[in-house]
């Protein structure tokens, strides 16, 4: 599905990744992990598309197609989906308007007829339920006020109503207290199936205990340096990011 | 050796020339007028009332003396203008000059609609005020008015119905100099809605100026919205001075889309205790289109609140301008007064200039006031994008919930609609 190779991007003159090679197959799910200023943010936002970053070498492939010549909308439209690190906050959109533009947006570019007000709402109410979000929090401004958990968690909601190939959660747990935690995880795994992939980019291993991952990455000074399964995110746990950097310094 | 020959201004050229023997009415109050128009001529380059805003300059450049003081026929073609949305209750001017045809007034209607001219002559006091202003624009409408209204909303009348006042330019073939003048009196615990727009057809310059006065009597209120969407090549000062008495109420709405020189002096006398008044401006600017909202609220009497919010999103190389003074007086205890203004810039080469002028006498009062300028959020920008809604539309969403802060102030809801399907378009067509 997602196929990077050797990528290399930089930031104004400042180099971020150099050389990431990655491959995510349907229905897997891979964590990223890595000590602050690794890069996993900056993979995220090159997936994405955020123009901060320059891409200076290597390739990524989604579904076939050249991931890093399209816009940011023409991404989420093949089904990259991004779960912001900071939720931005949007005043006078509302959350409810915001999805049934994004949505038909997406339709569109599918060939797919828009739906109406009925239709969408009849999704809307099944998404709800299923990341359990208050209701009266998506007819409100975007973000607007939420708390660090709220905002997560409708950046859940989205991804339920977008229904993407492939979700990148950025430090989704980060700001998150263990409840919330739990029902943001829960909402990531009622959506997993075997035709999406789900990318968790985490500093710790706290989140991989409810999403559990098939193959945990760690980068450090933005390349992979380790790759293993859900024992090396315990492993990373148990002897922190120091090891890494020794081991690295050692080789 | 060269002898430079002294162009005459246009201040010294319009002196010269302008005969008062045309006007066949308001002849005392009319030369009254002149002789202070004379003493201030037009604002020059570096008047610090208009400094930013060269309407002077541009009259230069697009009027001789002899033809701001001309009045243009117009031609049947410029009815397209009209709004079908606002056919009811509709007071229509074409090139400043009433029209009977295109007006159509309510015959139930308790509020008397009169032609000014006809209500000077038999009440020649009723432009009293006419004088009190310093500024140029005003003295000079007060020169050359072609026509104007009289209304008057008698004790306890509350009027449901808006009325609308249309000024129309037909700018087809001849260049157009309008000058027209409202005389509104709402009297206690009386109430008026006014929609005024001006539209212009054709691309001939248009010089206009409106003058309005209105003075809400106790416990009045008014609610009065100004649209300004004109194609064509407009250069336009409108004076709009609102007198409150005791424990009335103002609304105003400034909504500016279009045209090519525009400035809006809004002026608040409060003039009574317990009085409320709200002041909304939205000025959505592009090409080489400036917008100049200068507004002065004058708290004179205890016990009054006012707030202010005017939002400015400009693009192309248009320029926008706001200043917003509150004064309040030694007298004005227990003011509240709040004065906003947001602008977004959305191009290198778009402007804007604001400046708040606080002046405040009284020590026991509520102030506030703040002016930010900034560009679209970028960060916002992607957020939207990356859910797969176009850079575009992405775009117009970010304004549309910029713009809709002041939309969303409109309590009409016919007006509402329609103010929002403008804006709209104009948002996903211009940014």
């Amino acid at each position: 599905m997602l196929k990077i190779k050797n990528i290399h991007a930089r930031v104004e003159e400042k180099a971020i990744l150099n050389g990431i090679n990655l491959e995510v197959k349907p229905g897997e799910v891979h964590a990223i992990m890595g000590p602050n200023g690794s890069g996993k943010s900056t993979l995220a936002s090159v997936l994405a598309g955020r123009e901060d970053f320059e891409v200076t070498d290597g390739s990524i492939e989604f579904l076939g197609k050249n991931l890093l010549e399209m816009s940011p909308e023409d991404r989420a439209r093949e089904g990259v989906f991004l779960a912001f690190q900071y939720p931005v906050e949007i005043p006078g959109v509302s959350t409810v308007n915001f999805m049934k533009t994004a949505l038909n947006k997406i339709r569109e570019y599918r060939g797919q007829d828009t739906l109406d007000a009925v239709s969408f709402l009849t999704l809307m109410k099944e998404k709800i339920n299923l990341v359990e979000i208050d209701k009266a929090l998506l007819n409100r401004s975007l973000n607007e006020g939420f708390s660090g958990g709220e905002k997560k968690r409708n950046e859940i909601f989205q991804m339920a109503m977008l229904e993407p190939k492939l979700a990148i959660l950025d430090e989704t747990d980060s700001g998150l207290d263990i409840d919330a935690l739990r029902i943001v995880a829960n909402g990531v795994n009622k959506l997993r199936t075997k035709d999406n992939a789900t990318i968790v980019v985490t500093h710790y291993q706290r989140l991989l205990e409810y999403i559990v991952p098939d193959y945990v990455h760690v980068l450090y000074k933005g390349k992979i340096v380790k790759s293993g399964t859900k024992e090396l995110a315990l492993e990373l746990e148990a002897k922190g990011y120091d090891w890494i950097k020794s081991e690295m310094e050692v080789a | 050796m060269s002898t430079a020959t002294e162009k005459k201004s246009l201040s010294t050229s319009l002196i010269e020339s302008l005969d008062l023997g045309q006007f066949s009415f308001a002849d005392t109050q009319r030369s009254e007028a002149f002789k202070a128009f004379k003493a201030t001529g037009f604002p020059e380059a570096k008047s610090e009332e208009y400094k930013f805003t060269p309407v002077t300059r541009s009259l230069t450049k697009h009027f001789s003396a002899p033809e701001l003081s001309k009045q243009t026929g117009a031609d049947e073609s410029v009815k397209t203008l009209l709004n079908p949305e606002f056919s009811e209750n509709r007071v229509v001017f074409v090139n400043g000059i009433y029209s009977k045809t295109l007006s159509s007034i309510t015959a139930d209607s308790k509020v008397t609609v009169q032609s000014l001219s006809e209500a000077v002559t038999a009440d020649p006091s009723l432009l009293f005020d006419q004088l009190n202003t310093t500024d140029p624009f005003a003295l000079l409408n007060s020169t050359l008015w072609s026509d104007g209204l009289y209304i008057n909303v008698p004790k306890n009348v509350v009027e449901k119905k808006p009325l609308f006042i249309h000024h129309l330019h037909d700018a087809n073939t001849e260049k157009v100099s309008a000058h027209t003048k409202l005389f509104i009196t709402i009297d206690e615990s009386a109430s008026l809605q006014i929609i005024e727009k001006t539209d212009t057809q054709g691309d001939q310059p248009v010089f206009n100026t409106i003058s309005e006065d209105i003075i809400v009597g106790e416990n009045g209120a008014i609610n009065y919205c100004k649209i300004q969407n004109d194609a064509g090549h407009l250069i336009q000062v409108a004076n709009t001075t609102i007198h409150q008495h005791k424990a009335s109420r103002a609304d105003t709405y400034t909504f500016t889309l279009n045209g090519k020189l525009i400035r809006n002096n809004l002026n608040i006398i409060i003039d009574g205790e317990g009085c409320e008044s709200h002041f909304f401006g939205l000025y959505l600017t592009d090409g080489d289109t400036l917008v100049d909202n200068h507004t002065t609220v004058d708290h004179k009497k205890p016990n009054s609140f006012s707030n202010e919010l005017y939002k400015g999103l400009m693009a192309g190389k248009s320029k926008g301008v706001f200043n917003g003074k509150i004064y309040v007086r030694p007298q004005a205890q227990k003011t509240n007064a709040f004065q906003s203004n947001r602008n977004l810039l959305l191009s290198d080469d778009a402007t804007v200039n604001t400046k708040p002028q606080l002046e405040i006498w009284a020590d026991d009062v509520k102030c506030s006031h703040g002016c930010t300028t900034g560009q679209l959020d970028e960060e916002a920008l992607f957020y939207l994008q990356s859910r797969g809604i176009p850079k575009g539309t992405a775009k117009a969403m970010l304004l549309y919930a910029f713009a809709g802060e002041v939309l969303e102030t409109i309590k009409n809801e016919q007006l509402k609609n329609y103010i929002d399907s403008i804006v709209s378009e104009r948002l996903h067509k211009s940014y």
